[in-house]
């Protein structure tokens, strides 16, 4: 897990010369509190009696994990579409343009989690805005401002129940 | 269901709870608003779904999780909410969708597999067909490559805030 990465200028990586040293907190942290996190006055001094340490040594441990981006936060997942809208969006970019048409995308606000994958589709992105006559607004000033197409896929049904993530992370 | 407060309170606490002592306390001070009155509205919003689940959320990539495959499948319509629920009870599985056909994208199941490396999620992928018995059906994968934005800013108007969902 601590291996060097291999370098990619243009992924979310970390430099891992300040590599943060795994601990048997840490990895509880990040496996058993993904859901269900205490909704008590001191959340913290609760994790911390449960797991037999200090809320000193959860919070120092929870602020390594997010100084060192292993975790974005501790707090909430909010479902999609339950507070304004959302569509998943798909564009096919030629691939020399496609770092110059992403960075377009990626200023505006409305935009989250875009990725490129492997397909004709080579970039895919989340839309959030506060209604639909916003989002439209707002896929027909991409459409505009690139040049190419959107292909707009919003949701139709969730299946998906999220209790969190099992990392399989080794116990040191 | 939920009100303006509610909308300040999730646009905030979206961001990450403070890391000390008491937390919600802090972030009442910050909304005008009682430690008790933020437990009780988070409570009720953890009821009512509006809060999936509150934890830590951890970066999968970070932690090792390199291989992201979104898979989509060109399922007919009266098979796509049981095969919806199946596919989403596989462990590996981190996300699980139906999304509308267009003219030149065929496809409207989607789940998502976050895996240590390619072959192990292909691997899995070819369980998951296999066990649901869906090999049949016409699909694709899409591993992901560059990551140009993870999460950006909220969009938040002033009179209505939007939240984003979490990064997976």
């Amino acid at each position: 897990m601590l291996n060097p990465l291999p370098s990619h200028p243009l992924t979310y990586e970390q430099p891992l010369s300040n590599a943060l040293q795994i601990t048997p907190l840490h990895t509880r942290l990040l496996n058993d509190f993904q859901r269900d996190f205490p909704l008590s006055p001191r959340p913290y001094l609760e994790i911390a009696e449960h797991l037999g340490v200090s809320e000193e040594a959860v919070l120092s441990a929870l602020s390594d994990l997010s100084e060192h981006d292993y975790i974005s936060r501790v707090g909430p997942i909010i479902p999609p579409n339950q507070l304004g809208v959302s569509t998943l969006v798909a564009m096919a970019i030629p691939p020399e343009q496609l770092q110059r048409v992403a960075d377009q995308i990626s200023a505006r606000p409305e935009v989250n989690h875009n990725y490129e994958r492997e397909h004709r589709f080579n970039l895919w992105f989340v839309l959030i805005a506060s209604d639909a006559v916003h989002l439209q607004q707002v896929l027909d000033s991409i459409d505009e401002e690139t040049g190419y197409q959107t292909l707009s896929l919003p949701l139709v049904d969730e299946f998906f129940i999220d209790l969190g993530f099992n990392l399989d992370l080794p116990h040191v | 269901m939920f009100d303006a407060r509610d909308y300040e309170l999730l646009a905030h606490v979206q961001l990450g709870l403070p890391l000390c002592p008491r937390p919600y306390e802090a972030v009442g001070t910050e909304l005008n608003m009682s430690e008790q009155e933020v437990l009780e509205r988070l409570n009720r919003l953890k009821q009512q779904g509006l809060i999936k689940r509150l934890g830590v959320i951890v970066k999968h990539h970070r932690l090792g999780y390199r291989a992201n495959a979104m898979i989509v499948w060109n399922v007919p319509e009266q098979l796509i909410k049981a095969l919806g629920q199946r596919i989403s009870q596989f462990s590996f599985v981190t996300l699980c969708y139906q999304r509308p056909k267009q003219p030149e994208w065929p496809y409207n199941l989607y789940c998502m597999i976050h895996g240590k490396d390619r072959q192990t999620v292909l691997a899995q992928l070819e369980q998951l067909n296999a066990d649901c018995g869906i090999e049949h059906l016409e699909s694709t994968v899409l591993f992901s490559l560059r990551c140009f934005k993870q999460r950006g800013a909220l969009y938040q108007p002033i009179d209505k805030p939007i939240l984003a969902h979490g990064c997976y």
